[in-house]
């Protein structure tokens, strides 16, 4: 045996002993003193080779003992707490690693609560904050990886992330704010940032050494989900140190390649959230993508297609990272390419959400603003042809904002892709959402060459020209004169101008005859568009007159085309058609119900059908009707300036009647009676209703419900579940309700998420309009069969408005069934 | 901003009684500093209305049930000069109750211009009227009916009828000009001494239906049947420069008019409203709209009244902006 070794292992033992049965307090000091020698550190130091030997083979052993012995009365063997201060110092000065392993071990193997496992936690708390994790990590950068070496670094790195955990775990309430994870996952990132200083500096001075165990802490915590508190550290202190320093941009490159495949994904995510923009991102990972495949995998399909979480800001860092390098411009080209086909796959459109759609739009843009018109050129067609097939299956979509979606991405690509050609332009209203995919067109600075000029901000579209009409729109002439003087004109309050409209021709016809002769036979356009416009105030004034020729004026309405470019021919005709509707229910609502299946219209006609049975529905059933209709007489054209002077007027005048009359009778009863009246509905109802389902699963030539007009089947639920809600306190519920659920039954597994949105909200109105009694009595199978599929859609539906149309079903079931408990429990 | 703006105004008072549209109006100072409004209908009559008892005075009957289409008065006497469709100037004498007619000019076009006078002198007036042939202005010299000169385009302008004028002599300037609105939607100006056209711009596609000179900023404003009004500026007295258009909602200005201390600006509009707009930088203040039918003319008071003459027979008085 090594006599050195010998030698040590003899006073180690002698020490240790001497430690756990001595009750003298200057005999422990003198054997701690001497056992510190091994330490190094004071001024009798021991033979490097007896240090190394303590610190390899015993250090533990005399750390484990010192542990043991912790006790109140132990520590008061010498006054004035020089004893803890000796004994502290072997835990802050010896060799990191063991002293972190004993430390964790002992905290963990403490009784709780007890005063052993305070002081080991502030002893703790103390290693922290004296930065001896650096050191502990700072051990394992130099080490040469064997198989026990391995299981430490295993063993360290589970402690040390797992830090915070554990110590919340043992302390419960009592944990030190050191160890909470938002302030110990930030200390970790700087002790992180040292150690990397430090590798650094051992490799200028021509020193081998690793970071691999720094990328498995990374990740580990990483993993753990502390991405923000880690890297939130990291990143920006990496971002300067990187910068025009090669040897640290090499060390941080080396970082992330040696995370662990299994925690990549995570650090990857994280750096992309905190990287400021893509050339921080490029200093910091390289050309990773090219090295590992994970990294390849996580940062080009799995945040592109798997996920849709990152903000755009994050998107364009990730894509603006691929697009920097040469080496990783095909990565950018293929992702595109990836992108555009799931952006025009039919089915992806179908199943996946609106969120996901729009980000893989956007991404897709972000893409083709960072390739150049080279690149683009040699696949255009393929692009192209994916491109074209998203916007064919968007336009079909009867979602309003998947048609938008496809409408602004094909505009901004198209003219991407296909500069020489014609724009395409689609009319549609902008939002939120289309000025965003607007911005995003612009294309980004030229991809090679160092472009430090920080992400470009791309110029909003829509803001400068409206401003030069807001500043040069009216007073052109006035504002260059050369108005020195001081006038005071700029105090003429304008008075209000609301009331300044086009001005009506004088040929409105006055009878609903005329009306209809105009209408159908005039040439005269603005005898026409006076008739139009006339029509609804018309059929209100005289029901008698309307009564005689409802039917032709409905069928005249019906076919009616917008000849001229009157403003709001739809509203007119739809209001129009809904006076004459109202005027003479049961016989006009029977014919455009059985017009909705005849041949020769289009789906523009047959939804127009469906408003107007539902308007109509609508204004019947409005309590009070008669006696508004009635009061408010026809308002004639030439009223129309003074629309917005009456109100006030009125409320004067009522204000003052009120306060000079008095009235004999209790206050309350002294407002307005609310409007009661019959429900007019009631009596037409099922001509409004039955006519329309008649026929849905029977297709004509021109009109397949079921196949691709799916748009109006849409309709025809939301209309069905409008007509059924405003048929509530009507006798014909009941079979309605029964005939609705049977037609949502054969409905429900439809594609079409618009469809399903409709058959859900016919079912609420079921539960809303049918009589509780009557719909446990008349439907109990179909009212159990609805809730088992409400409860799968909730869950599963792909799209979100139909869960939470699922989700308020059956919070109305669960309604109904709580009012019914209490009638039926004795 | 945050004040609301307030509802549309009403008239002060409305004049009722001249029992035909009324195409002419003119503001005057009566007996005893009461002020007068002169008012010409499309019968041929010419009411003079007290605005304190707001009732006519007098129906001056010249015009042989013509329309009256201008109405100016003279200080002295106090006279006052009508313009006829039955191609008569008449000049009344209005002095101590009286309503004769001491004075007529023949006039030789039968057109909707509207005269325009210029009192260079105490006793000495230049009226300008359409001349006779399709394109001609005369420039006449009262009380002599001496012609002073024969404004006719070129041969090849075919700029159509004169439609409006305004006669006008600069302060700086000896020499009176004409501004003449054509048919074709042109504004020519005339140098009357030496008969030439100094200057012309095309201001609007359709015939000018009235202008309005400001000279002290020399600038004016022309409404034609079109949906515009348009801005233009005499640069140095010299050259016409358009210097902005202005929309309207409705086609049709029949007359414009700028109140005497330039703040405000009405026109008489076809669509049965009057606008009025912020002079100086054409900012719309108001539209009234009382009448219903065509108004006809517009004027204003030197007190700042505006009254507005319609094809319903109704006169209407308003109080806007009341001068400081």
């Amino acid at each position: 045996m090594d006599p050195v070794a010998a030698a040590v292992r003899l006073e180690v033992q002698e020490a240790v002993h001497i430690l756990s049965s001595s009750e003298d307090g200057g005999h422990i000091v003198s054997t701690l003193q001497s056992l510190r020698r091994y330490l190094g550190e004071t001024e009798t130091q021991a033979p490097p080779g007896e240090q190394e030997e303590f610190s390899r083979t015993h250090f533990s052993t005399v750390l484990r003992c010192l542990v043991g012995k912790l006790s109140p009365d132990w520590l008061d063997l010498l006054p004035d707490g020089q004893l803890e201060e000796l004994w502290a110092s072997f835990f802050l000065e010896g060799p990191a690693d063991q002293a972190f392993l004993v430390l964790m071990e002992s905290i963990e193997g403490a009784a709780s609560p007890s005063f052993r496992l305070m002081k080991m936690a502030r002893l703790l708390a103390r290693f922290l904050s004296a930065g001896r994790m650096a050191a502990v990590m700072e051990g394992q950068c130099g080490q040469q990886a064997g198989p026990a070496s391995r299981l430490l670094q295993e063993t360290l790195l589970t402690r040390v992330v797992g830090l915070p955990d554990r110590l919340g775990n043992r302390l419960q309430r009592e944990t030190l704010a050191a160890f909470f994870p938002q302030n110990y996952f930030p200390l970790l990132g700087q002790e992180v940032l040292r150690v990397l200083q430090a590798v650094v500096d051992s490799l200028r001075g021509g020193l081998d050494c690793s970071v691999s165990f720094l990328s498995q802490v990374l990740g580990k915590a990483c993993v753990h989900g502390r991405q923000k508190e880690v890297l939130g550290v990291l990143v920006p202190r990496l971002t300067v140190l990187t910068q025009g320093n090669c040897l640290w941009q090499r060390v941080c490159w080396r970082l992330v390649e040696c995370v662990p495949d299994r925690a990549m994904e995570a650090v990857l995510k994280g750096l992309v959230e905190a990287a400021p923009g893509p050339e921080v991102l490029s200093r910091l990972l390289g050309n990773l993508v090219t090295k590992s495949k994970k990294a390849q995998f996580v940062m080009t399909r799995k945040l592109l297609f798997l996920q849709y979480s990152c903000s755009t800001p994050v998107l364009q860092s990730l894509l603006g990272y691929l697009a920097m390098d040469s080496q990783r411009r095909p990565l950018l080209m293929q992702a595109l390419k990836e992108l555009l086909e799931t952006w025009g796959s039919s089915s992806a459109i179908r199943h996946a959400p609106l969120e996901q759609q729009c980000y893989v739009s956007k991404a897709a843009l972000i893409c083709l603003a960072h390739l150049g018109e080279a690149e683009l050129r040699a696949c255009r067609d393929e692009l192209l042809a994916s491109l074209m097939d998203g916007v064919k299956n968007r336009l079909d979509s009867s979602l309003p904002p998947v048609r938008r979606l496809g409408m602004t991405v094909a505009e901004v690509a198209s003219a991407r892709l296909h500069p020489e050609g014609p724009p395409l332009k689609f009319q549609y209203e902008e939002d939120e959402l289309t000025r965003e995919i607007l911005a995003l067109a612009a294309p980004w600075p030229a991809p090679d060459g160092p472009s430090e000029a920080g992400p470009p901000v791309a110029p909003v579209g829509g803001e400068s020209p409206d401003q030069e009409t807001v500043d040069g729109g009216g007073p052109q002439a006035g504002r260059e004169g050369s108005d020195s003087e001081l006038d005071s004109d700029d105090e003429l309050v304008p008075y209000d101008m609301s009331g300044d409209g086009e001005q009506r021709n004088s040929k409105t016809p006055a009878y609903v005859r005329d009306c209809l002769e105009a209408l159908t036979a005039s040439e005269d356009w603005e005898r026409w568009e006076a008739a139009l416009q006339a029509l609804e105030g018309l059929v209100l004034k005289s029901p008698a007159a309307t009564r005689e020729v409802s039917l032709e004026l409905a069928k005249v309405l019906l076919h009616l085309e917008e000849k001229t470019a009157v403003a709001g021919f739809e509203g007119l005709r739809q209001r129009a058609l809904v006076a004459v509707t109202v005027t003479d229910p049961a016989r006009v609502a029977e014919y455009l119900a059985m017009q909705f299946y005849a041949l020769n219209y289009s789906l523009r006609q047959r939804m127009d059908i469906l408003d107007v049975l539902a308007l109509a529905a609508q204004e019947l059933s409005r309590p009070g009707r008669l006696r508004r209709a009635t009061q408010q007489g026809s308002p004639g054209p030439g009223s129309q300036p003074s629309v917005a002077a009456v109100p006030a007027w009125q409320a004067v005048v009522e204000e003052r009647v009120r306060r000079k009359t008095r009235r004999f009778c209790k206050q309350g009863s002294a407002g307005r009676a609310a409007a009661t009246g019959p429900n007019e509905f009631n009596a037409v109802a099922g001509y409004f209703f039955f006519p329309l389902l008649q026929r849905f699963d029977r297709p004509v030539v021109t009109f397949d419900l079921l196949g691709d007009d799916q748009l109006v089947l849409g309709r025809l639920a939301h209309t069905l579940g409008a007509l059924m809600y405003l048929a509530v306190n009507t006798v014909v519920a009941v079979p309605m309700g029964k005939a609705l659920l049977e037609f949502v039954w054969a409905l429900r597994f439809h594609g079409d998420a618009y469809v399903r949105r409709g058959l859900l909200s016919a079912i609420s109105s079921v539960l809303l309009s049918v009589p509780a009694e009557r719909l446990l009595a008349d439907l109990p199978d179909e009212l159990l069969e609805a809730r088992s599929w409400l409860a799968d859609v909730a869950e599963q539906d792909a799209d979100e408005d139909c869960r939470l149309l699922a989700v308020k079903a059956l919070l109305l079931l669960e309604k109904l069934r709580d009012r019914l408990l209490p009638l039926s429990s004795p | 901003m945050a004040a609301p703006t307030p509802p549309p105004p009403d008239p002060q008072f409305v004049l009722r009684g001249a029992h035909s549209a009324v195409h002419a109006l003119h503001f005057c100072a009566g007996a005893e500093g009461h002020p007068l409004l002169l008012s010409g209908s499309l019968r041929g009559l010419v009411h003079i209305w007290s605005l304190q008892t707001r009732r006519p005075l007098a129906a001056l009957d010249g015009h042989g049930g013509q329309c009256v289409t201008w109405l100016h008065t003279l200080p002295r006497g106090p006279q006052l000069l009508s313009q006829g469709r039955d191609l008569q100037l008449c000049v009344w004498d209005l002095a101590e109750g009286r309503n004769a007619v001491v004075d007529a000019v023949r006039l030789e076009s039968m057109g909707f211009c509207r005269a325009s006078i210029l009192a260079d002198g105490p006793q000495r007036w230049m009226v300008a009227v359409p001349g006779r042939g399709n394109d001609e202005v005369q420039v006449l010299e009262l009380p002599s009916k001496t012609l002073v000169s024969c404004l006719k385009p070129e041969a090849g302008a075919r700029l159509g009828m004169p439609m409006c004028l305004q006669l006008w002599q600069a302060a700086s300037s000896s020499r009176p000009s004409l501004l003449a609105g054509y048919e074709d939607g042109s504004l020519a100006l005339w140098d009357v001494s030496t008969r030439k056209v100094c200057s012309r711009v095309a201001c609007h596609s359709e015939p000018v239906m009235g202008l309005a000179l400001d000279p002290w900023r020399a600038r004016g404003v022309s409404g034609s049947a079109e949906k515009a009004l348009a801005v233009w500026s005499l640069e140095g007295q010299q050259a016409l420069q358009v210097r902005g258009t202005h929309e309207l909602t409705n086609p049709g200005i029949a007359d414009v008019k700028i109140r005497p201390d330039s703040k405000i600006l009405a026109t008489a509009g076809w669509d049965h409203r009057v606008r009025v707009f912020q002079w100086r930088t054409m900012r719309p203040l108001a539209v009234l709209a009382f009448h219903s039918a065509t108004i006809h003319c517009v004027a204003f008071d030197t007190a700042g009244l505006l009254a507005a003459g319609s094809g319903d027979q109704r006169i209407s008085v308003w109080s806007l902006y009341p001068p400081t």
